[in-house]
């Protein structure tokens, strides 16, 4: 009773609020408040062709078209991680539902989201009439499409490769489905899907500044946003709005990695499956912020009834499996796959019926050989982004200090959207007469190079010390050094870099290969310009027939040459 | 099994249980378990004994309802298995803790999935904790703990559930000597105490001191299919002095049937070895012990500085600290191979297996290959082969094919391996692991050593 009514010193002078807690309850006002504000932009009237939100070119509003862009990065997230959770729970769990979603979340990953655009811009504004939500819906739907794949499959892979004796240990306490979600398979997916989350928003950025001002079946459409700025800028052939939008993007992408992604990192490291306390634990001071207020121990702790009985609650409504899983039927198996083999036939006669009666076949050989022609500057860019940034990457990744200097530099440069840097390279194709056709290799460059810089770097750090003392001790230097010691030692972080260059080069194509500058438009020859072109001016055969040519190729270089290169990589060069 | 026991009193019975995996590509089935009876009374320590491929982890999971026998059934309290086994608790080799719950939450776990009311499990929680000697630790995360602790919060989260009989998957075994000598103390005193949260305990090992230590009865199960052999009833007042002559026969006497595949198993006094008629095979259906050649001629080398060249397997295990289900195999390929002979858990050189510990590399290579010819019909089946190729080589996945036959594919790749280093040991064929062939070796190499 004494203790009561006498704190002691040491309560009293903790009492109640301490700094960090003022700090989170205005961080938190301030968050909320910019929601809002944000948010009430989104449902202004809109009636194309006659209202059509504007775009100030003073430098004051750029913050509001920032805010607005990094809202739509969010909710996309947001819907992203919805998704993951739903799709890859339901491929992990059932064998005939996983036979069907992985090769088609395979496929999805593959075709390129800018060329989607034109189907979506057009469903969503006939779902929303007279409201901008339309557009906002589709440049939400194409971030939300260039980040979910990578994060369904790693939840998915998560999910197929949780330990053995944890699940037999939650099956034999009897864990109910729903505990074994949020006791087990998320927690143990944590990880990997923080992570992978948040490349693919870095990536989010390129496509969300891509998306907001387009033109569809020959129509100007502009959401207002970071990416239509640029977009009215570069109409006005002015480059001082282009640097402040550069110096803006730049602050927001630091800004969402210190207050959002660096304290996810940190707080997700607790999910770590290794028994052993890890050596360096990433940090962020806006965690330890949050650790130190007591605010949100308090509501966690006023919210514990609640979530208890709701716990309760969906633990009754999926319960433990109560039998076995039994054996396959093979005879229901086999019809199963019978009846998925003709609807995948059914889809590929309807396409190819389609292209043929519609474009032609002399369309779909000039759609090839363009795709042809795209590929040579995939590849072109890959040879030349590895004999530049492997040296580097290596020299970077052998120096532990300027690693760990450089690292988030190179990150932060990946996630930089390259097509704000167009617009300068398009004035520079434009002074020295550089042909599109070799330029757009260079602009497909800017966003996709860092991925071999980024893993060339890690690859490296890879190498055991005691392998790099064993090459110095016998000898090897020069070229014998690198085919003897850091090729094969990098090759499997190589890879893994390479296959996210090749995939967003592809993406990338479609933006690169026709770039203007005011009112001059320069077009190279290839597949993306093609698809870019057909769909500004609505040609739904061609669409189709361009976006189908360019996914087979990505599929296909997929299959022939990176899946063979993983499987190297992992037997023979594995560390 | 050996007398006539009440229904009440038996826990769990397993009857006539056959489990069997499907060999890869269609291939027929591969065998784990044949005809299994095992029972579970109320008040025993019972130790399920084995060496690899005896099939006791399997057996194990089948009776914690987590695998389905292919045929027979698992009475659980005289009620046939459906499921998840509610009367049994686990406690992993690996512990199984989910890293992101305190010790605490990880206590908890099982009686959360029952629904049991926050504050109730939370003193049930908490006197778990206190019985394992973890009071203090509530609040920490495995990661924090050693591996002995993280052990005693397995061994918590199993008691707080109060299960008919507590399951043990070899819980000592990836703990240091010291602290799993230590722990499983404590779980033997806490047993004697009579004040154990189980009625029974089933635990699954390959250490025989161990099983004699906590056991009232030992069941040894055969290997390929996994098979029972017979148990041993450890006739010793609890807790059993590890001291005691008694002790070291029982000890003894198992590591004898266990060397001995073909020994019968009785709880009385050893019988002799009845060899039994070997029905012609083929050589890929017989399986190689998973040892490697260095390994092979080290313990030789032990063994050929004793006096005699005899040493008794027990001392031998002691000393190079290893598990049964490591230097088994070993001592396996030395009698194989005819370097060794096993008898009454002594192992004892044959003069060619001195001859080979003590002479030089070159000869005793010689020695091996002469060996593994006579003895070892897959190695000579294989270099055969070789021969008759006119290119002198053959493609890995020829001889992977035929293995595949008669075992699962992981099986068969293990064989393969241990082939392959004996193979190349004997100097009788050559690998190239990036091309995936086998070669016959350059006669060239031959000759150079001839002239040296």
């Amino acid at each position: 009773m004494l203790r009561r009514t006498f704190p002691s010193p040491e309560a009293l002078r903790r009492l109640p609020f301490g700094l960090a807690d003022v700090a989170v309850i205005l961080g938190t006002l301030l968050l909320l408040a910019l929601v809002a504000r944000l948010g009430a932009g989104t449902l202004v009237s809109f009636q194309p062709p006659d209202v059509v939100p504007g775009i100030d070119l003073d430098p004051r509003n750029l913050p509001y078209y920032a805010g607005r862009s990094t809202l739509r990065m969010f909710v996309a997230l947001f819907f992203s991680m919805v998704f993951t959770l739903i799709y890859g729970y339901v491929a992990a769990n059932s064998p005939r539902a996983e036979r069907v979603m992985v090769p088609l979340l395979d496929i999805l990953q593959s075709v390129p989201v800018l060329g989607f655009l034109s189907v979506t811009v057009t469903g969503f504004i006939a779902l929303f009439p007279g409201s901008l939500l339309g557009l906002e819906a589709a440049s939400i739907f194409a971030i939300f499409t260039s980040q979910v794949w990578n994060m369904t499959f790693s939840f998915y892979q998560s999910l197929k490769t949780v330990p053995k004796d944890l699940d037999e240990a939650m099956t034999l306490y009897r864990l109910s489905r729903w505990q074994r979600f949020t006791k087990l398979e998320v927690p143990s997916a944590t990880i990997g899907l923080v992570w992978n989350a948040m490349m693919s928003f870095g990536g989010g950025w390129f496509f969300v500044t891509a998306s907001e001002a387009i033109s569809v079946l020959n129509q100007a459409y502009t959401l207002p946003g970071i990416g239509s700025y640029v977009a009215a800028a570069l109409a006005k052939q002015d480059l001082l709005p282009l640097g402040w939008a550069l110096l803006t993007i730049a602050i927001i992408i630091i800004l969402t990695d210190q207050l959002f992604w660096r304290p996810l990192i940190a707080w997700s490291n607790k999910f770590r499956l290794e028994q052993s306390a890890s050596a360096d634990a990433p940090e962020s001071w806006v965690y330890d912020l949050l650790k130190a207020a007591r605010i949100p121990r308090l509501l966690g702790k006023a919210l514990t009834p609640v979530q208890e009985s709701l716990n309760h609650l969906l633990s009754g409504l999926a319960p433990a499996p109560a039998a076995q899983i039994k054996a396959p039927n093979r005879s229901s198996d086999r019809l199963y796959n019978l009846i998925l083999l003709m609807i995948v036939a059914a889809l590929v006669v309807t396409g190819v019926h389609f292209i043929l009666t519609t474009v032609g076949i002399g369309e779909v050989v000039t759609a090839f050989g363009l795709g042809l022609l795209t590929l040579l500057r995939v590849t072109a860019l890959l040879i030349f982004a590895t004999l530049v940034w492997t040296p580097i990457g290596v020299a970077i990744g052998f120096n532990p200090k300027l690693a760990r200097l450089l690292q988030p530099v190179v990150q932060f440069l990946a996630s930089f959207p390259a097509n704000f840097i167009f617009p300068f390279a398009t004035l520079f194709f434009i002074h020295t007469n550089i042909s599109i056709n070799w330029g757009s290799i260079l602009l497909m460059a800017l966003g996709s190079q860092w991925y071999i810089l980024f893993n060339s770097i890690a690859g490296a750090q890879s190498i055991p010390t005691d392998l790099r003392e064993m090459a110095t001790d016998v000898g090897l230097k020069g070229w014998q050094r690198w085919r003897r010691l850091i090729i094969p030692g990098i090759f499997s972080a190589w890879v893994t870099g390479g296959v996210t260059a090749s995939g967003g080069a592809w993406n990338a194509s479609i933006v690169s290969e026709v770039v203007s500058w005011g009112q001059t438009t320069l077009i190279a020859t290839g597949l993306g310009a093609y698809i870019a072109e057909a769909t500004e001016t609505g040609d739904w055969p061609r669409i189709t027939l361009g976006i189908g040519m360019m996914s087979l190729f990505v599929v296909g270089i997929n299959r022939v040459l990176w899946r063979r290169l993983y499987h190297l990589a992992e037997t023979k060069y594995h560390l | 099994m050996n007398s006539v026991q009440t229904a009440t009193d038996v826990l769990i019975a397993v009857e006539q249980v056959h489990k069997s995996f499907p060999l890869p590509d269609g291939k027929g089935e591969f065998t784990v378990l044949r005809d299994i009876n095992v029972t579970v009374r109320s008040g025993e320590v019972v130790a399920l004994l084995g060496r690899s491929g005896s099939g006791k982890s399997t057996l194990l999971r089948t009776m914690a309802g987590l695998i389905s026998p292919s045929q027979g059934r698992v009475l659980s309290n005289g009620k046939p298995l459906r499921g998840a086994n509610n009367d049994v608790a686990m406690v992993f080799q690996s512990f199984a803790l989910l890293p992101w719950l305190t010790v605490q939450q990880n206590v908890e776990l099982g009686l959360e999935a029952q629904g049991v009311p926050r504050e109730e499990r939370r003193q049930r929680a908490l006197k778990a904790i206190d019985l394992v000697g973890l009071d203090g630790f509530e609040s920490a995360y495995p990661k924090e703990l050693s591996g002995g602790m993280k052990q005693r919060v397995g061994f918590a989260r199993a008691f707080v559930l109060e299960p008919q009989v507590l399951f043990m998957d070899e819980p000592f075994s990836a703990l240091d000597v010291l602290t799993s000598e230590n722990l499983r103390g404590e779980i033997d005193d806490l047993w004697n105490a009579g004040t154990f949260p189980s009625k029974s305990i089933l635990i699954v090992t390959h250490n025989i001191e161990e099983g004699v230590f906590l056991a009232d009865r030992v069941i040894i199960l055969g290997s390929n299919p996994g098979q029972v052999r017979g148990e041993v009833v450890i006739d010793l007042p609890r807790s059993h002095d590890r001291t005691s002559d008694r002790f070291k026969a029982l000890v003894d006497y198992i590591y004898t049937v266990m060397t001995n595949p073909d020994v019968e198993v009785t709880s009385a006094a050893p019988v002799a070895v009845t060899p039994v008629v070997s029905v012609p095979r083929s050589p890929y259906a017989q399986a190689l012990p998973h040892a490697r050649s260095g390994g092979i001629s080290g313990l030789l080398e032990l063994i050929v500085d004793r006096p005699d060249g005899k040493d008794d397997i027990p001392r031998l295990a002691d000393r190079l600290q290893l598990e049964v289900d490591d230097l088994l195999p070993i001592l396996d390929a030395a009698v194989l191979l005819g370097f060794a002979e096993v008898s009454q858990g002594d192992v004892q050189l044959t003069s060619i297996g001195q001859d080979f510990a003590t002479t030089t590399i070159l000869r005793s290579k010689d020695l091996f290959q002469q060996q593994a010819l006579q003895n070892v019909p897959v190695l000579s089946s294989m270099a055969q082969t070789l021969r008759e190729k006119k290119s002198q080589s053959m493609r890995a996945d020829f001889f992977l094919d035929l293995l595949d036959e008669y075992y699962p594919h992981e099986e068969a790749e293990k064989q393969f391996a241990t082939a392959v280093d004996w193979g190349r040991y004997a100097e009788l064929f050559e690998y190239d692991a990036s091309e995936d062939r086998l070669y016959l070796p350059e006669p060239a190499i031959a000759q150079i050593r001839e002239n040296v």
